[in-house]
């Protein structure tokens, strides 16, 4: 639990001296993610740990990277708060530095938004050695480029971030979950509706031939939106936990896990296929083994992009192929933080 | 050759080369119809352009990109013209690429929510558009009516519901780019996230100095079934700032929650008629929306708060009557406030609520030393403030005295922990004051995320990041003064 900082821009120092390349770990809890890591030396960051700041009244937390979010997340509840965006933590060593790389958020994110949402300021150590500091602790800061928002999805590939202001919020005051028995079109057609009216909705979940709804906010407007839904009240917690953290018996077993972000309202295809979708529909989940191609090809269809998740052959790419102009942008971005290529090699995409 | 003739060469024979695919009438070239174009919304700042060229199809704007890259000719994107920052100046040797034109809404999804909207569309014309289907677009800048989605894009603008709705940023889905080379990129998607680098992001707020944006799908929002404002009044201004602080410690995130200092509150009661105190040193109005049942109870709430910290005055609106009037008061401050002076100076920073009172306090320290008046608007719920600094242009060096003061003012939200803008952006207004809130190696990197995109450097240059030469000479200045 301490500022580690110092050590770190030397391990980078040396990196770049050597010409050494680091693969840069949290808490290893998403070590899972993205293509197979090879790089020659690992940078930790668990140790470079704690609340740097926490104000509660002004709705702004600033934690150095390596802190866990277990940590975070306490330290919010006690004050009523929590972070909006509910992250995944898939272990209980999950950082907050890590979860921002990855952009991992959870079922509430078509409502309160995602990490990179979230996000305020980070510091970053770049590939030339140097340590920045981007955004602020403040909500609104438009002043330079938003190099902190940009980090989300980037995979370590820009630096090695070492501090995070993030806008926390107050926790709901109730928040109840509905079941509802449907099939998945009548499902994606009831999320779909549900969100367009409902002031109260922060989940929407379809697995197993149950549509699962949350409701949260004033005790009062809970109430009556649960009556305008209808449906059997179910034991919250467990239910959206066990999505979250992908515990819930869809994602048992070894079988590859494809993640689509697509257009909510999408079209349900592959009948027969195993799905659980999330997100209102925006976030859908299929198990099996199927041709990256093929399912890259029904991304399209739907709007929107696939990825593998989970899967046991991460030689190949394992993220969306980018048009070639995004492509482009992303090998030249790597260029203007990175441009020994020092940091997380073939994380993100076997080309940068 | 002298500049100004070979200007006039180069502009003669773009503008030839435009009009063969553009209709010559949106091609101006002589300085009397370009004129409208020298500033943006911060007037003092003005400058003529080369050329202005307003195509009305995607493919036009590639067209003109592609020439002027092609000719390494500097490319201005323009909107609406309502920015506070000078981003959208002209300089002389350069096109302005003006999206008037693009002002189609392409459609709107009221099942996925979505709607998909030419750059040139107003920021309100969505919300009005959406209406019938019982969503709206959630930022709602001050300058709603006028300014573009493209331009709020290029600003990552904010408004009055930002605190609980997000800023543009928030609220995006994809956004189309021409880029310096003339190609079409498209960033995001229909869905919530795409794989990589978070581009969109990095080109919300970028300025124009990344690509020009010819297509924006935004989230549309469920219209609050309810909506409720509370304005309170305060007999000083530290007591209305604990009061914002405590409306969030309750748990409650007001959609909007404002602050007005005296002299705004003055100035916008005479403007308006909305019934402000005009005795009082700060009111707040704070709004909370949602369902009929959250509304009640909340406004319950914030007005027993309210009355408990020893507000002098607390008004629920009854109806939607009362609110808007009582909104309108604040929306039309700077305005109000214009009317007191020849001239006003709207400044942008953003600070820790905390520190509230200790910044005004110094800006009253300071409008003392340079004889200017202030008034304050003031995103109380996420400390952006707005400085509005009144001077005549009239009384030689008073520009100059202006500028000065509110660079302090910026300094000075800086040295609390804020920034020097919230949401108008730096463009030129602010150049100078990016050395005190960034280092030279983190302006570098910036200058260096511009490159990615813009290898020549051709796309708005000049604004936005200083340059590293400049950064010097203005920290060798502020030493020698600081040394003397
Ligand atoms: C009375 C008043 C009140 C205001 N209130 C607010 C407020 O509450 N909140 C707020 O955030 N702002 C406010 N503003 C500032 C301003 O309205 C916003 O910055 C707005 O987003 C600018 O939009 P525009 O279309 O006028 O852009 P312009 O002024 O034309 O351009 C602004 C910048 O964006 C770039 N640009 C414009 N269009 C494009 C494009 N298609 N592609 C790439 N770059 C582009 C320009 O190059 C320039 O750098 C206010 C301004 C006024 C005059």
């Amino acid at each position: 639990m301490s500022d580690q900082s110092q050590y770190l821009l030397e391990q980078v120092h040396d990196a770049r001296s050597s010409g050494n390349t680091l693969n840069i770990v949290g808490g290893g809890s998403k070590r899972f993610l993205g293509r197979e890591q090879s790089a020659d030396a690992t940078v930790e960051l668990a140790d470079h740990a704690g609340i740097v700041s926490y104000e509660p009244v002004e709705l702004v937390l600033t934690a150095r990277s390596g802190t866990r979010l277990r940590d975070i997340e306490s330290t919010l509840a006690a004050h009523g708060q929590a972070l909006a965006f509910e992250p995944p933590h898939f272990s209980e060593h999950a950082t907050l530095g890590g979860t921002l790389s990855c952009n991992q958020s959870g079922p509430a994110r078509p409502w309160n938004g995602s990490v990179r949402d979230a996000v305020l300021g980070i510091r970053l150590i770049n590939g030339f050695g140097e340590h920045l500091r981007f955004g602020g602790q403040v909500m609104k800061n438009v002043a330079g480029y938003d190099l902190s928002r940009a980090q989300a999805g980037a995979f370590g590939t820009l630096g090695v971030i070492t501090e995070i202001s993030l806008k926390v919020l107050p926790r709901p005051e109730a928040s109840l979950t509905l079941a509802q028995e449907q099939d998945a079109t009548g499902a994606i057609q009831a999320m779909n509706e549900y969100a367009r009216c409902s002031q109260a909705l922060t989940g929407a979940c379809w697995v197993g031939g149950f549509l699962y709804l949350r409701l949260a906010g004033a005790n009062s407007a809970v109430t009556a939106a649960a009556r305008a839904c209808g449906g059997d009240v179910l034991d919250d917690e467990s239910f959206w936990y066990s999505i979250k953290e992908q515990q819930h018996p869809f994602f048992a077993g070894e079988q590859n896990v494809w993640r689509f972000s697509i257009k909510p309202d999408a079209q349900h295809w592959r009948e027969d296929g195993e799905w659980l979708i999330d997100w209102g529909g925006a976030q859908r989940w299929l198990r099996g083994e199927y041709n990256f191609a093929t399912l890259e090809s029904e991304a399209m269809v739907a709007q929107g992009q696939v990825g593998l998740f989970r899967g046991k052959q991460r030689k190949g790419e394992t993220f969306a192929t980018p048009s070639p102009g995004v492509k482009l942008l992303h090998q030249r971005l790597k260029k203007a933080f990175d441009p020994q290529g020092v940091f997380n090699p073939g994380r993100l995409y076997s080309w940068m | 050759m002298a500049v100004s003739a070979e200007l006039s060469l180069l502009r003669q024979s773009l503008a030839d080369e435009f009009c063969q695919f553009i209709n010559p009438a949106f091609v101006i070239a002589d300085a009397e119809t370009q004129r409208p174009y020298e500033c943006d919304g911060l007037a003092i700042y003005t400058a003529m352009p080369l050329l202005v060229v307003l195509p009305e199809t995607v493919e036009q704007v590639q067209r003109v990109m592609r020439i002027c890259h092609r000719r390494n000719v500097p490319v201005i994107a323009r909107g609406a013209g309502t920015g506070l920052s000078a981003g959208a100046m002209p300089r002389e040797d350069a096109v302005v690429l003006s999206l008037a034109r693009f002002q189609s809404i392409l459609g709107i999804d009221p099942v996925a929510r979505s709607a998909r909207l030419q750059p040139g569309v107003r920021n309100l014309a969505i919300s009005e558009a959406a209406a019938e289907y019982g969503l709206y677009y959630a930022p709602d800048p001050s300058s709603q009516i006028a300014c573009t989605i493209g331009g709020n894009v290029a600003e990552n603008s904010g408004g009055v519901h930002c605190l609980k709705y997000g800023l543009t940023v928030h609220n995006l889905l994809r956004v189309e780019l021409v880029t310096v080379e003339g190609e079409l990129l498209s960033l995001g998607s229909e869905g919530l996230d795409t794989a990589g680098i978070d581009l969109m992001a990095l080109v919300t707020g970028s300025e124009g100095l990344l690509g020009i944006v010819t297509e924006v799908t935004v989230k549309l929002l469920p219209l609050p079934i309810a909506a409720r404002l509370i304005m309170a009044a305060f007999d000083d201004v530290k007591t209305a700032g604990d009061a914002v602080g405590a409306v969030i410690s309750e748990g409650i995130i007001p959609a909007g929650l404002e602050m007005m200092d005296s002299h705004a509150i003055v100035a916008a009661e005479a403007f308006v008629n909305a019934g402000y105190p005009i005795d009082a040193q700060a009111l707040l109005l704070c709004e909370v929306d949602g369902s009929a049942e959250e509304v009640t109870e909340q406004s319950a709430r914030v007005e027993r708060l309210f009355n408990a910290l020893g507000a002098s005055v607390v008004r629920v609106s009854q109806s939607e009557d009362e609110r808007a009037l009582l909104w309108k008061g604040r929306k039309s401050a700077f305005p109000a406030v214009g009317r007191l002076s020849p001239d006003y100076y709207c400044m942008d920073g953003t600070i820790p609520r905390g520190q509230l009172s200790y910044v005004l306090t110094e800006m009253e320290r300071m409008s003392d030393e340079y004889g200017l008046r202030v008034a304050n608007v003031f995103h109380a719920g996420d400390g952006n403030l707005h400085p509005l600094i009144l001077f005549d242009a009239s009384i030689p060096g008073e520009i100059d005295k202006t500028e000065e003061f509110g660079g302090r003012i910026l300094e000075l939200c800086v040295e609390v922990g804020g920034c020097i803008t919230g949401e108008h952006g730096v463009g030129v207004e602010k150049l100078r004051q990016m050395n005190v809130q960034f280092t030279a190696e983190e302006i570098e990197q910036f200058h260096r995320v511009k490159a990615a995109f813009d290898p020549p450097g051709t796309l708005n240059p000049g604004k936005g990041v200083p340059v590293l030469k400049n950064c010097q000479e203005y920290r060798a200045i502020d030493a020698a003064a600081l040394a003397t």
